[in-house]
C-alpha cells in the first residue's frame, strides 16, 4: 500500500531546501530534549542550526572552521550523556573526518548526529570541491553508522526529531538548493523504512533525497508509455529496509535506483548488493558515474550528468525491454 | 598511599608491562615503561574513581589519547582492580578485552577508543563542555598525550577551543619523551619552543620530570587550582624507563621487550643520554633525569 503525499502535478507544490527541515527538527528536538545539543563548524547559518542557537545558546558549541575537532567534540559531548548534532558542509564532515568519525564515534559507540548539507549537486555553482557525492558510500561502509537521506524538508525534519531518541551514530545528508516538498506532515517515517509512494507492477524505482521528486515525475511520465511504475523513497539507506526492496524486486522484476550521489557505493550499491543475494534481478542504477562535478545550476548539472526525469525514463524503458 | 609505595607500585607495574609484551610478542614499550609513574600517580593518588564501579557519577575522567601506550594504563588499572591481574597476560590476544589499542566498549573503565593519534582533546573538550551545561563542577579531565602525537593538526584544533570556552577542568599531561616512531621528535617534527607553544595559545604550563613521582602529583594540585585556563603538564620522561638497554633509544618505540631484530646494536646508553642531554640544553629544557 502506498503512502499519502503531496499531489506532484499540482501547480502550487511547495519549494524548500532540505536543509531548513533540519533547522526546524533541530528546534523542535532541542525543546523536547534538555540534552540535544549543537555544534558549528562557522557554518551555522548555511545549515540552519541558527534557529536552535537563538533558542538555546548556552548549548550551542561554536568550533570554527576544523571538522576534525567538530565531530570529536562531538564525541565527547556525547561521552556526558548528550545528544550532540554536529553540521557541518559534508564535503568537509564527513569529507574530511571520516577516520575521527570511524574511531571515536563508531568504534567508540557514541551516538552523535552528523549532519552533511550541502550535499550531492544541490551547491551547483560552487562547483566540483564542494559537490560531496561519496558520503553516502563513506559513511555506509562503518559498522554501527545509520545513514538517512531525507526527500524534502518535511521527511528532513521528521528525521531530526527521530535521530534525537536513536541510540546509535548517525549521518544524515541535506540539499542546500530548495526542492519541491513531496510529503505531508502524516506522511509516515520512521529510521530504517522503505516507503512506497506510487503502486507498480513493470519496474521499481528506488529513490532518495532530491531524487526521489525525479523518481515520480518519471512514473508519471511512463504511463504515457503504459508503463506503471513501482516509485520507493528509501530515506534511510542504512540499515536497509530489506523487506520491502526484495517484495517489489520480485514483483516487477526490474529495479532502477535514482541518487544524485557516485552509483559506487551509495544507494544503487546497496540495492544491487542486497538484490543479487536474495533476489537477482536486472538493474540500471541513475547517478554520478565515477565523475566529479562542476559550476552550473544543480537543474542543469543533473541533466548534463545523466540523473533527470529523461534519463530515469529511458532507463525504465530500456530495461522494460531487456526483460521482455 | 607514600611516595615510597607509589614508587613500588610503579615498579610492579613495569614488570607487568615487560611481562605482557613479552607473552603478546607485540606492542609499544618505551612509551608504556616511560608513562608508568604517571599511570600509578594517577590510578592510585590523583584520581577521583572506584574500580569497583567504573560508571560512578563523580569520578573523575582519564583519556588516553595515544592509545598505543596502553599497556601501562591496563597494568595501572588492573593493581588498581579494576580487572584480575592474571587478564593482563590476554593482552593482544583474541576474545580479550585488553585489546592492542584501548577500546572502551570492550573494558569498563576505559573512557574512549584510541590509538589513531590526536583525538583526545578534543573528546576532553566535549566532555568539558558538558559538564559546564550540566553546572558540574570539582570533576577533572585527565588526558594522557604523547608528544609525537603533538604533530597532528586535530591537537591544536582542541588547544584553540579549550581556550576560546576557558576550559579550566582539563588537565593534559603531554609525554615529552622525545622520540616517535621514526626517530627524535627534534628530527622528525621539531616541537619546541613547546612550553612557549601552548601558552601563546593560553594555556597554563607545568614542567616537570615526568618519572618522578612527587613532582607528577604536585603539578596535578597545581594544576587543579587553576580556574581560568586549561593546563598542560610537559612531562619530561624517558623513554623505555626502567629498562637500561632501551632507554632513551627510539627504536623501542613499537616493538616490544623480547624482539631482537634491530638493524646493528642498540646505541650506548651513554651516548644516547649525551644527545637527549644536548637536546634538552639546546631548548633550556629541565635535565634532572638525564644526569
Amino acid at each position: 500500500m502506498n503512502i499519502p503525499i503531496a499531489d506532484i502535478n499540482s501547480d502550487d507544490l511547495p519549494v524548500e531546501p532540505i536543509r531548513d527541515g533540519y533547522g526546524k527538527g533541530l528546534l523542535a528536538a532541542g525543546q523536547h530534549h534538555k540534552n540535544v545539543v549543537a555544534v558549528c563548524a562557522d557554518d551555522t547559518n548555511s545549515t540552519k542550526v541558527d534557529l536552535f542557537a537563538k533558542e538555546f545558546p548556552e548549548r550551542f558549541i561554536q568550533v570554527g572552521i576544523s571538522e576534525n575537532n567538530l565531530v570529536t567534540v562531538g564525541s565527547g559531548l556525547a561521552a556526558f550523556g548528550k545528544i550532540p548534532f554536529v553540521s557541518g558542509y559534508a564535503a568537509f564532515s564527513p569529507g574530511r573526518n571520516w577516520e575521527q568519525i570511524r574511531t571515536t564515534i563508531c568504534l567508540n559507540d557514541r551516538s552523535v548526529k552528523i549532519i552533511g548539507s550541502h550535499a550531492g549537486l544541490s551547491d551547483g555553482s560552487d562547483g566540483a570541491t564542494h559537490q560531496m557525492l561519496e558520503d553516502i558510500a563513506l559513511m555506509r561502509v562503518i559498522p554501527n553508522m545509520v545513514v538517512i537521506v531525507p526527500c524534502d524538508s518535511i521527511e528532513a525534519e521528521k528525521a531530526t526529531i527521530a535521530m534525537a531518541t536513536d541510540p546509535r551514530p548517525n549521518y544524515m545528508r541535506l540539499a542546500k538548493s530548495a526542492s519541491p516538498v513531496i510529503t505531508l506532515p502524516d506522511t509516515p517515517f520512521e529510521i530504517g523504512k522503505a516507503y512506497i509512494m506510487r503502486e507498480g507492477f513493470d519496474v521499481t524505482i528506488i529513490a532518495s533525497g532530491t531524487m526521489t521528486y525525479y523518481a515520480l515525475l518519471a512514473a508519471e511520465r511512463l504511463t504515457r508509455h503504459h508503463i506503471k511504475a513501482e516509485v520507493i523513497n528509501l530515506p534511510t539507506i542504512k540499515p536497509l529496509d530489506i523487506e520491502t526492496i526484495v517484495t517489489s524486486a520480485k514483483k516487477t522484476r526490474a529495479v532502477i535506483t535514482a541518487e544524485e550521489a557516485q552509483i559506487c557505493g551509495g544507494l544503487g550499491s546497496a540495492i544491487a548488493e542486497i538484490l543479487a543475494e536474495r533476489c537477482p534481478t536486472i538493474m540500471r542504477r541513475i547517478g554520478m558515474k565515477d565523475h566529479f562535478g562542476e559550476s552550473g545550476l544543480p537543474e542543469e548539472l543533473l541533466k548534463h550528468f545523466g540523473l533527470d526525469v529523461d534519463h530515469i525514463v529511458l532507463a525504465a524503458r530500456e530495461l522494460i525491454d531487456r526483460k521482455g | 598511599m607514600t611516595i615510597e609505595e607509589l614508587e613500588l607500585k610503579a615498579d610492579t607495574i613495569r614488570q607487568d608491562i615487560i611481562k605482557m609484551l613479552e607473552q603478546a610478542g607485540s606492542g609499544h614499550s618505551a612509551g608504556s615503561l616511560g608513562l608508568t609513574d604517571i599511570f600509578t600517580a594517577l590510578y592510585f593518588d590523583i584520581l577521583k574513581h572506584d574500580p569497583k564501579n567504573p560508571d560512578w557519577d563523580q569520578r573523575d575522567i582519564l583519556i588516553l589519547s595515544n592509545g598505543h601506550t596502553v599497556p601501562a594504563c591496563y597494568a595501572a588499572m588492573a593493581r588498581a582492580g579494576y580487572f584480575p591481574v592474571d587478564e593482563l597476560m590476554t593482552l593482544r590476544s583474541l576474545g580479550s578485552r585488553l585489546q592492542g589499542h584501548p577500546e572502551r566498549v570492550r573494558l569498563p573503565g576505559l573512557e574512549t577508543t584510541s590509538g589513531p593519534l590526536g583525538c583526545g582533546l578534543s573528546q576532553a573538550c566535549g566532555i568539558a563542555l558538558a559538564m559546564r551545561m550540566d553546572k558540574v563542577t570539582h570533576r577533572w579531565i585527565y588526558v594522557v598525550m604523547g608528544d609525537g602525537e603533538l604533530d597532528e593538526g586535530n591537537i591544536w584544533e582542541a588547544v584553540m577551543l579549550a581556550n576560546k570556552y576557558k576550559l579550566s577542568n582539563i588537565i593534559a599531561i603531554v609525554d615529552r619523551n622525545n622520540i616517535q616512531l621514526d626517530g627524535p621528535t627534534e628530527i622528525i617534527m621539531p616541537l619546541e619552543d613547546l612550553k612557549a607553544k601552548w601558552e601563546s595559545f593560553g594555556w597554563y604550563v607545568i614542567e616537570i620530570d615526568g618519572n618522578n613521582t612527587p613532582e607528577i602529583i604536585n603539578a596535578c594540585a597545581l594544576g587543579r587550582s587553576i580556574v581560568d585556563q586549561p593546563v598542560v603538564i610537559i612531562a619530561h620522561t624517558i623513554p623505555g624507563k626502567g629498562v637500561d638497554y632501551m632507554e632513551y633509544d627510539f627504536r623501542w618505540h613499537g616493538i616490544p621487550p623480547d624482539m631482537e631484530d634491530l638493524e646493528g646494536a642498540p646505541p650506548k646508553a651513554e651516548q644516547a643520554k649525551d644527545a637527549l642531554r644536548e637536546l634538552r640544553t639546546l631548548h633550556s629544557k629541565i635535565k634532572s633525569e638525564a644526569d
